[in-house]
């Protein structure tokens, strides 16, 4: 007996998947490839791998922290639903 | 690790006791004690205390790669961790007020989204506000190769034993928290492979410039303030109740790494220093952005999503690491601008 997330019923967890980190890069973990277009394999150091969103930095694909110096921004912050303040204990 | 010289009245007792068998109770343990009272009654700073930090972590040692010739039997005889607690109940106290005074406002968690997403925006901010002065950019624009070497020998009382620490909180953790920890650790330790393993990395640069790459080699040159940066994470890691600060710790410590490890990297390069010689820093650039989002968001944020009293000691983890390490680079830049070695000792000549 398992239990599911809410949209998740009877499906089983996806091969890969991408993590869209907010702000930072793509986190990209699971079973994949990373090819060149020509489909040879760019080389890989880890099974998780953080793949650069922003454009920024040196080791593309992979992320290097730089999207943090440049101050990249994914989403502009606007919670839909913004939960009323804490009336504190 | 070799026997270290002591540095005063409480580290001297300790490696005499340790050098004989291993014993329930005794004259020579309530001695101990009765002298890690006194000195700590009398020290200025446990922090910076050599004596003090020093007995602290050949205890802590007892629990890693142990002390030559040290009887492991010492490990669990009770004397030695009622004299371990005395010490780390004072350290604990010091390091949260140096926590406060390191970075006195917190910005609180936003209300309204997940709790791991703001627990990681606070983190990825404290990161962001750290701006003292930078052992980076020295190492990466002026540092002599006299100096790469003082850099590496500070940092080899942890780096030559990188991710153990951290290690301890597995078990400790369970659900996201735990799965993020292991798969940080997994890539910490080389995905399986040994010589991928960061100590190994951190050992082939030490070898690249002619340094000694045993665990301790040089634990007599390191300063209190090196081993008290080493002794902080033992304590949070040993210490089930303080699992917020070890997970805190570790976010802050991927935070800060990317960036700095790049700037290091170029430190070696513009000596000429091979890739053998880089590779620990150029694999820190790429990895530690994978850890420094999973560690935010999965680790201590899964961590305060299971457990939401434990936000406060994860913040504490993260600015205490903070305090400490801005204080041995302080020490470190003051001693190099001053024409000075940063070590406590010259370094000896088998290197």
């Amino acid at each position: 007996m398992t239990t599911h997330q809410e949209g998740h019923v009877n499906q089983e967890p996806a091969e890969g998947t991408i993590v869209v980190c907010p702000d930072g890069p793509l986190l990209v973990r699971g079973h994949f490839e990373i090819v060149t277009p020509a489909g040879e394999p760019v080389p890989r150091q880890r099974r998780t791998v953080a793949l650069c969103r922003c454009g920024a930095s040196a080791i593309k694909p992979y992320c290097d922290g730089t999207h943090k110096l440049i101050k990249f921004r994914t989403d502009p912050a606007a919670p839909a639903d913004p939960a009323p303040a804490d009336p504190g204990p | 690790m070799h026997i270290p010289e002591q540095r005063g009245p409480v580290s001297a007792a300790l490696l005499a006791l340790l050098a004989g068998q291993p014993v329930e109770n005794g004259s020579a343990l309530t001695e101990l004690q009765v002298l890690a009272s006194a000195q700590l009654d009398q020290t200025a700073d446990v922090i910076e205390d050599e004596d003090l930090q020093l007995a602290l972590f050949c205890l802590y040692e007892l629990h890693y790669g142990g002390l030559d010739g040290v009887d492991d039997g010492w490990e669990w005889i009770p004397g030695l961790i009622a004299v371990r607690r005395l010490l780390e109940q004072s350290f604990e106290k010091a390091l949260r007020t140096a926590a406060r005074a390191a970075v006195p406002e917190v910005p609180p968690v936003a209300a309204g989204g997940s709790v791991s997403d703001g627990v990681a925006t606070v983190l990825f901010a404290l990161a962001a506000a750290d701006t003292g002065p930078s052992l980076s950019k020295h190492v990466a624009k002026k540092a002599s190769v006299g100096q790469l070497r003082e850099f590496l020998i500070h940092k080899s009382t942890y780096q030559l034993k990188e991710a153990d620490p951290h290690t301890w909180a597995i078990p400790r953790l369970s659900g996201r928290a735990k799965a993020a920890l292991v798969e940080i650790q997994a890539d910490e330790y080389g995905g399986g492979r040994a010589d991928r393993m960061h100590s190994a990395l951190f050992a082939r640069t030490m070898r690249a410039l002619g340094l000694d790459d045993r665990y301790g080699a040089y634990v007599d040159a390191v300063p209190a303030i090196a081993l008290a940066s080493v002794n902080m994470m033992s304590l949070f890691g040993l210490n089930r109740r303080l699992r917020g600060a070890i997970c805190g710790h570790l976010a802050i410590y991927e935070m800060t790494s990317s960036r700095p490890n790049q700037l290091y990297g170029n430190g070696f390069r513009r000596h000429n220093f091979d890739a053998a010689a880089t590779a620990y820093f150029d694999e820190h650039v790429e990895a530690d952005a994978v850890h420094e989002q999973i560690a935010g968001r999965d680790l201590a944020g899964g961590l305060v999503e299971a457990e939401p009293d434990l936000l406060s000691d994860v913040l504490f983890g993260a600015t205490a690491a903070v305090a400490v390490d801005s204080r041995l680079t302080l020490r470190i830049l003051e001693a190099w601008e001053n024409g000075r070695t940063s070590l406590r000792t010259g370094l000896p000549a088998a290197a």
